[in-house]
Formats: structure tokens, sequence, C-alpha cells
């Protein structure tokens, strides 16, 4: 019966989703529509949008499990994703992006870089850095959406892929953004309402909102010794200082996804596909409250979900689902929540899957089509432009889910473990290549188009390098420094047999998220290489800030 | 102990994360109607970046 009922929601939720796919599509008649919805779109629609490409099922599951072992401190996280990714992203960038983007009449995110710094290089290589890495995010997407429909719906693995990749594709290729848009803010909707249901749902289950956080702070006795060892002092209290814990929870989690947003190409396209400053202000709260629906629910309930697992079996998240920290979520739902909800959460978790996975293949296409083809072959005329659009989003979706299923099938655990690292990757990449002349391309007339151009080289080589050997999480997942070196890391070395992390004072680097060593020697090297090239013509400057 | 909470930078984080949304909608009914200065690129801008494309390329 479950089963039954499970199928038929998926399948109006399809109908509704195939639906808005074809209204964006009738309401597309230009390369502007289809980049950019014709500058036109709604705040609401935009906000949500916005928030849910952002927010992928992994935000939920795997951060959400992930707060079931690290605990509260992950909060900062959701501070700094409401601060840093909605209140500075819409309020300083998205204004300057909006106004500069039509200043120049851009249109996709590396056009507005390669216009403002008038530099066909720069537009080609930041479409290139993000054709060749999006791929392994949108598989990371992909791959995590497929396992759990076919773990819901109990169908094969192949057929989920095959049905999602398809009903993506199918939307994303014929309504562009504004397809990707509409269905994002039902699916953004959906989200909402599973999460404030989720919170809602797990505080008046423990008793109410400081009796639950008051059984968790009483769980520190049942801390392992091996996440006490790490520097876990409880799961209401942050790990010691400096300690492995610390590192990875501060530095990776908080500051590479908090600060990584802000240079998020397909984040940043949607401050252009709104009408004026008023739309951006407008949106501002519904990002806010959409964002804390999501990550601070997650965050929390991952947390709380040791109470209910020492309430229910004796044992902490961690422990029920077998050290596998993605299950913590689900099987809680399962549990400890009524069979209606599971419904609802199920439709949340596709949603956050499908809109952002949408919005990704969106700018894998666009940027293959408008900047790297177009541009190549100035293709402008007769609408050939919109076709390379197109064909680049259905290259996109097929080069990852080949991606995520080659990868997989050929490597075993390995490639399932690469495919895990696409966000961090792809996240730490553009940070560190991107946000340096980004902010420059904003603010800043004295950048010049040599200095944008070193800032960016040097932020994608020493972030792909420090991820390559150095950040433990991404080198051991890659094999190249185990290959090349004989260890995982560079940061780890071997004593009698034993691994041992180097570090400088409180510093261990093997756990150094790639943003720290990457984006303060991009913004380094875009400044000093500014301060000694030529500068941007007063005309071009006055035409890019008014 | 705040809300159940011992450590002073959870609950701080705690509180953060509703504030920073607040802030967010504070921010919006303030400016709700408050715009910018750029408007809808006319035909001048758009023959511009078409120019500006056709002189790089002859560079």
């Amino acid at each position: 019966m479950d089963s039954l009922w499970m199928t038929i929601t998926v399948i109006v939720y399809l109908f509704a989703v195939g639906y808005l796919g074809y209204r964006g599509y009738r309401a597309t008649h230009s390369a502007t529509d289809y980049l950019i919805a014709g500058r036109k779109t709604h705040p609401y629609v935009m906000a949500i949008s916005y928030g849910a490409t952002f927010i992928s099922t992994s935000a939920i599951v795997g951060f959400g499990g992930a707060a079931g072992v690290f605990g509260m401190g992950l909060l900062w996280l959701t501070v700094l994703n409401i601060f840093f990714g909605i209140f500075i992203a819409f309020v300083l960038f998205g204004g300057r992006t909006r106004s500069i983007g039509l200043r120049l009449d851009a249109h996709t995110f590396p056009e507005l870089l390669g216009r403002r710094f008038k530099s066909r290089f720069l537009q080609g290589s930041s479409a290139l850095i993000i054709f060749l890495f999006m791929p392994l995010y949108a598989s990371a997407v992909l791959i995590g959406a497929a396992k759990f429909i076919a773990e819901q719906l109990g169908i094969p693995y192949e057929a989920a892929l095959f049905v999602f990749s398809v009903v993506v594709a199918l939307y994303v290729i014929m309504g562009g953004i504004k397809g990707v848009m509409y269905t994002d803010a039902l699916q953004g909707t959906i989200m909402l309402v599973g999460m404030i249901a989720l919170i809602a749902l797990t505080y008046h289950s423990l008793g109410g909102i400081a009796p639950a956080h008051e059984a968790l702070t009483r769980l520190v006795e049942q801390v392992p010794d091996k996440l006490k060892a790490g520097g876990h002092l409880g799961w209401t209290s942050m790990p010691k200082f400096g300690s492995p814990l610390w590192w990875t929870l501060v530095s990776t989690i908080v500051m590479g996804v908090g600060v990584g947003v802000l240079a998020q190409p397909q984040l940043a396209v949607r401050y252009m596909t709104v009408k004026s400053g008023r739309e951006l202000n407008r949106a501002v709260p519904i990002g806010g409250v959409f964002i804390l629906m999501m990550t601070g629910v997650a965050f929390v309930v991952g947390a709380l979900t040791n109470v209910y697992f020492f309430n229910s079996v004796g044992k902490i998240a961690i422990g029920a689902a077998a050290g596998d920290v993605e299950k913590i979520i689900p099987m809680y739902i399962k549990g400890a929540m009524p069979a209606w909800f599971g419904l609802l959460f199920m439709l949340t978790l596709l949603s956050a899957a499908m809109s952002t996975v949408s919005s990704q293949i969106h700018v894998m296409g666009t940027s293959l089509g408008r900047d790297l083809v177009e541009q190549a072959f100035r293709a402008k005329k007769a609408g050939s432009g919109m076709l390379a659009t197109r064909l680049g989003v259905l290259i996109g979706i097929l080069v990852s889910v080949y991606l995520g299923y080659e990868l997989e099938k050929r490597f075993g655990k390995t490639g399932t473990e690469i495919v895990a690292r696409g966000t961090a990757v792809f996240f730490g990449l553009c940070a560190c290549a991107f946000l340096p002349m980004y902010a420059g391309a904003l603010w800043s007339r004295a950048i010049t188009r040599a200095g944008a151009i070193a800032g960016m080289l040097t932020g994608a080589c020493s972030s792909m390098l420090w991820m390559l050997f150095v950040h433990e999480k991404e080198s051991t997942a890659l094999l190249l420094c185990k290959t090349l070196f004989g260890v995982r890391s560079l940061g780890i070395k071997l004593v009698e047999g034993k691994e041992v992390f180097v570090h400088a004072g409180p510093m261990v680097w093997a756990f150094v998220d790639p943003l720290v060593i990457g984006l303060p020697l991009a913004m380094l090297v875009t400044v000093l290489v500014s301060m000694f090239t030529r500068k941007l013509s007063e005309d071009h400057l006055k035409r890019c800030f008014g | 102990m705040l809300f159940g909470i011992q450590d002073p930078w959870v609950w701080l984080a705690y509180v953060l994360s509703i504030l920073s949304a607040v802030l967010c909608v504070g921010w919006g009914i303030f400016n709700w109607n408050k715009d910018d200065s750029a408007k809808e690129p006319d035909e001048e801008v758009r023959h511009w970046a078409e120019e500006e494309d056709k002189v790089e390329e002859e560079l």
C-alpha cells in the first residue's frame, strides 16, 4: 500500500514538473528568455529557485547525517549560508551583478566576467572550468537521487537513473532557465513544507525545544572513544579547538561551503533574471527564511536523532546506522516519523535533487553553447546559439550520468568516493578561481584583465593541487598522491607504518580546506598583477559602473 | 545553558542563524520598494557589445 501511494505521488509530482517545464517552454522566445528568463522573474520564484538550487539532497541527508556525528556546531554553516549565501550574496553581489550584467548585456556568468574585463580568453576559460568540473558535482547529486528513488520505489537503480535524467533533461532542454525556475519554485515550496513539518514533529516528539537540547547535552557520556580522541566534546558543544574534528568542522564544512557559495555560476546567473533591484530586495527575506528552514532544520534534527536513537535502541545515531552517516536521516524518518511524513519527505528529497541538477545542467549547457561554441564560431545568427546551448545541456547531462555510472562501475567504492567529493571539489574550485575576480569585477576599477586572468589561474591551480595532494578527503579519493608518493596525502607522514598528521601550530595541513590556501593566494596574485599591468580604459569602466 | 545548549559557541550559532534570517526579513521589509538605477539595456548597449566583440576578433 505504501509503495502504491509512493508511486502515485511520484507520478503526480512528475506530471506537475512536466507541466511547469512545458509552461517554461511556451514562455521562451529568445536567447535572453532561455538564458536569463527575459530578466523578468518574480522575486519569490527567483529566491526559492536560488535556494532550491543551492540545497541538494546531500545538504539535507549528507550534512544532516554529519550533524548526527559532529553535533549542533554545524549550525555555524547555517549562519554563513544565510549571511553570506543570501544576505551578502543578494544585497552586495546580486545588485551589482544585475546592474553590470545589464550594462554589458551579459547573459551568463562567464560572459559577465569576459565582458567586464574585455577578455574572450577569460570567458572561454571560465566556461571551460565550469564545463569540465560541473559534471562531477552534477554526478554526485544525480547518483544520490537515483539511488534514493530506486530504494524508495523498489525499482532498479539503472531505471531510476534513466527516468530521472530524462525528465530533467527534457524540461531543461525545452524550457531553458524558465523551465528550471518554474519547476524550482514548486520543488522549493515542497521542500519548505517538508522541512517545517520535520522540525515541528521532531521538537514535539522530544518534549519541546529546550528539553530536546538538554537531552542531547546529557548524551555527552555516550561519545565513542574514537570521536573523543578526535576532539568531540558532545553534540551541543564545538569540538576541541585545533583538533582534527575542529578543523574538519570549521575549515571544510563552514568555510568551504559557506563562503564558496558566493562564486557559484549557477547561483550568480539568477541575479540577472530579475527586472530590477527592487525584486532582489524582495527576494532577500524569502531566501533567508528558506535557507534557515533547510540547513538549520537539517542540522538541528540531525543532531537530535542521537536522542531518538538512544531512547529507542540504546545507541547513538552513528552506531544505530552502523557507521553509515548517509543512513542516519532516512532511518530517523522511517522510525520516528508518521507514515504520511515519509511520503512528504520523499518528495522533499526528490525536489531537492531535481532543482539542483536542473540548474547544474543548464549552466553546463550555457557554458558550452553560449560561452564556448558561440564565441569560437561566432554563431550568433538565426538561433544557432540556442541550438548549441540546448545541445550543451544534452551533452552536460550525458557526461554527468556517464561519469557517475562509469566511475562506480569501474572503480567500485573508490569511484563512489570520487563522486561523493564532487560537490566539495566544485565549490572549492569556483571559490578560488572566480571569487577574487568576480568581487573585483563588481567593485574595483583597479583590477586589470591580466590581474583577473592571473588570479583565476592561481586560484584554480592552487586549489586543485591542494585537493590532489594535501586535503586528505579529496587526495585519498582521487588516488594520485598515493600513486606518486606512496601516502594518501602529503599532510600525512608515515612513522613506523602509522599515519601522523603534519602540522604547523594549530594548522593540521591534511584537514585545512583548499579555500583557506587557494583564495588568499588568488586574491594576492590578482591585486599584485593588477598593480603592474595596463588598466582598462576609463570609457569602458564608465560603461560598466554607470 | 541557553535553550538547553551548554557551549556558548553553539547556542550563539543557534541564535545567530535565526537572527540572520530575521536580518533578511527586516532588510526586505525596509527596502521593499527601493530600486537601483540600472534599467533594461537599450539598443545602444547591445550595439556596443556587438561592436566590442568585432573589435576583439579583429585584434
